[in-house]
């Protein structure tokens, strides 16, 4: 199928403080929070995006929903780049393109109404009054909120933290988008209403025929969630596959080291021990070549002088490592 | 043993609701017990009381929360509030929910180490300063960090100082809250290795306060399981999470992700914890159990051990406990709502 979304060489920057030295020199230090990331998403696919904090899973979100400018590089969405979106057209992909946010708990306005918070981006958008109520129920029904009633005129504090994250998800439908990116959709959520969280997301974007972009810590998570993964080491990614090789048959030594380390619920389950030490680098000054290459007990030559590029080592799996190159 | 909880009641008075009194019983009638030496996981959701009970144990409840019952017995000695804060730091430390909050941001590490070890324990300047590098070294911290600030350090290394703090005065029992809750999963698993690392050269015993089975399952030797103020199942971990025998226990292990489970779906429990306010009679996951029964909707269910004995759960069909758990693999079994929903 064609793709939805493209980005292409994709880069973000953002300027740190300068020390004294730096000013004088006339220099610009930045943090590169996405140094060079491309790939595609299908129209109707969902992918992960899986990632420490700081790796630029969060920029690429907000990126790809145009909260934020690329420093070079383009991200295009149904063949228009995002770049030149203004007026009506950026109202269309604003139309298209939700965000469900990370926390029930702070997404909704304390004061708003549960209607008026699902009807706001109605209003925003510009749609006709009289369509709202039958466009909130609508949206009330794709996340089974039953008795719609019940829920309209509460207020966020009167709902337990797995209606509140339905409502989010209804607000987020409530236009009747095509693309839906999804920041840590559940990680406030305890582990019994988690599950019915993930299901109905499952559902919606099977029903709907959504575009969908997960970005999580949690790779045990996204296993329920989708099919394909990107996983994220500073700023670029290190593997894009299917999820379950990423689970089962991971080829990049980060992500040997980050399946490795998720605990499973399961004592019986030998512990293998951690193949890599020490902690991510600072992002202001990452290592040549390779930045995993510091941690990475595989580590050449090679990797300090070169970057691996990301290139396809099998059907629909890539993979920036030089042990795959060679 | 070195800490037993028996019948411990915790309840915080808060305005009264049209429902309830105004009185939440955030731990109501919990026992449980940590034997000398071994790593005891105290696991349940948001709002079951773990935090609160071991927060009961620490004397350092919230000012509208009180004791109102049961004891706690540490070292053979009963704990009041009085004898608790002379154990704290030197005997019982804790390692909070959040490592930010819990280092104060205008002073360096290293001064916050010192004052522990001056104030609290007698140590002189100079002994304070050489036992902080050795606590820092004992933590994985290089010694120069300790001119650093909070805000110098990662979330690890924070954890990692909050632990390095708990273990000053040498305690022999350490209450840690989700110390790996908001860690990334590399780092936590460098912290849950470390805590195994110190439990055993320094043989402490551990409660671990987590909403994780995974982070269970990797660490404890001992599991509490809790829910809704009442403990409802407790044994050795393996045990626990091969052959749960209370319904909450067989559901959370359904719905808890698992990154090698051949399953496809995560199965929730229905329904949600009941208030605490206004709790229901009876046991209080009947309403969400797929396997209630009339009678499980009064009186109260004692914990009590099976045929093995330390395998203790809160069923009053414990005797089908292994039918129960062959049904509860079946996701439609968790489909189908309890009838007793409403009551």
């Amino acid at each position: 199928m064609a793709a939805l979304v493209q980005l292409r060489d994709v880069v973000k920057h953002f300027p740190v403080t300068r020390s004294l030295g730096e000013l004088v020199r006339g220099e610009h230090p930045a943090v590169r929070a996405l140094d060079g990331v491309s790939f595609d998403i299908g129209s109707g696919d969902a992918i992960a995006i899986v990632g420490e904090s700081g790796c630029g899973k969060t920029t690429l979100g907000r990126l790809m929903l145009k909260l934020t400018e690329p420093t070079t590089g383009t991200i295009a969405f149904d063949g228009t780049a995002l770049a030149g979106l203004a007026g009506e057209g950026l109202r269309g992909f604003r139309r298209q393109a939700q965000l469900v946010f990370q926390n029930p708990f702070d997404a909704l306005n304390p004061r708003f109404t549960i209607y008026r918070a699902v009807a706001e981006p109605l209003l925003n958008a510009g749609i006709d009054k009289a369509e709202h109520e039958d466009r909130v129920a609508a949206a009330f029904r794709r996340v089974h909120l039953a008795d719609l009633d019940r829920y309209l005129d509460k207020y966020p504090h009167q709902l337990s933290g797995g209606q509140l994250q339905r409502v989010v998800l209804a607000r987020a439908l409530v236009l009747a988008p095509r693309f839906l990116v999804a920041d840590e959709p559940v990680s406030m959520l305890d582990v019994s209403v988690r599950a019915g969280i993930l299901a109905l997301m499952r559902e919606v974007r099977d029903t709907m025929g959504l575009t969908a972009v997960y970005i999580s810590h949690d790779l045990a998570l996204v296993r329920y969630l989708c099919g394909r993964t990107l996983v994220m080491y500073l700023g670029r990614i290190v593997e894009d596959a299917p999820t379950d090789e990423i689970v089962r048959r991971p080829r990049h030594p980060y992500t040997q080291a980050l399946v490795a380390a998720v605990p499973v619920p399961d004592a019986d389950q030998p512990r293998v021990p951690l193949p890599i030490k020490g902690n991510v680098p600072d992002a202001r000054e990452p290592p040549s070549g390779c930045s995993f290459r510091d941690r990475c007990p595989h580590a050449m030559t090679r990797c300090a002088e070169v970057a691996p590029p990301l290139r396809e080592v099998a059907g629909g799996h890539r993979v920036a490592c030089h042990l795959e190159l060679a | 043993m070195i800490l037993e909880v028996d019948d411990l009641q915790i309840h915080y008075s808060t305005r009264a609701g049209p429902s309830g009194s105004g009185v939440v019983r955030a731990v109501d009638g919990a026992s449980f017990a940590v034997p000398e030496g071994r790593i005891v996981g105290l696991v349940g959701e948001s709002g079951c009381g773990k935090t609160t009970a071991v927060r009961a144990i620490m004397g350092v409840l919230a000012e509208n929360g009180r004791r109102a019952g049961g004891r706690v017995v540490f070292k053979q000695q009963a704990l009041d509030e009085a004898a608790t804060k002379k154990l704290l730091w030197r005997d019982i430390a804790y390692v909070p929910q959040s490592a930010m909050s819990s280092l104060d941001p205008v002073y360096t590490v290293g001064a916050q180490l010192v004052e522990v070890l001056t104030k609290r324990g007698n140590a002189t300047g100079r002994a304070a300063r050489a036992r902080a590098v050795e606590l820092f070294d004992l933590v994985g911290l290089s010694e120069n960090r300790l001119r650093d600030y909070p805000h110098q350090f990662s979330g690890g290394m924070r954890q990692r100082a909050a632990i390095a703090i708990a273990l000053a005065l040498e305690p022999s029992l350490l209450l840690a809250d989700e110390p790996v809750t908001a860690l990334d999963v590399i780092v936590q698993r460098q912290i849950l290795d470390m805590l195994r690392e110190l439990q055993q050269r320094l043989r402490l015993s551990i409660v671990l306060v987590t909403h994780d089975i995974s982070v269970v399952a990797y660490l404890c030797d001992d599991v509490v399981v809790m829910y809704a103020g009442q403990v409802i199942e407790s044994g050795p971990v393996r045990d626990v999470l091969a052959r749960p025998r209370h319904p909450y226990t067989m559901g959370l292990r359904n719905a808890f992700p698992d990154l090698l489970s051949d399953a496809l779906e995560l199965v929730p429990i229905s329904g949600s914890p009941p208030d605490l306010a206004d709790p229901p009679p009876g046991c209080r996951f009947a309403p969400r159990c797929p396997f209630a029964l009339a009678a499980c909707t009064t009186g109260t269910v004692a914990i009590a051990s099976g045929s093995d004995r330390t395998h203790r759960s809160a069923c009053l069909r414990d005797g089908e406990a292994d039918q129960l758990r062959k049904a509860a693999l079946d996701p439609e079994t968790w489909l189908r709502s309890s009838s007793f929903a409403t009551s």
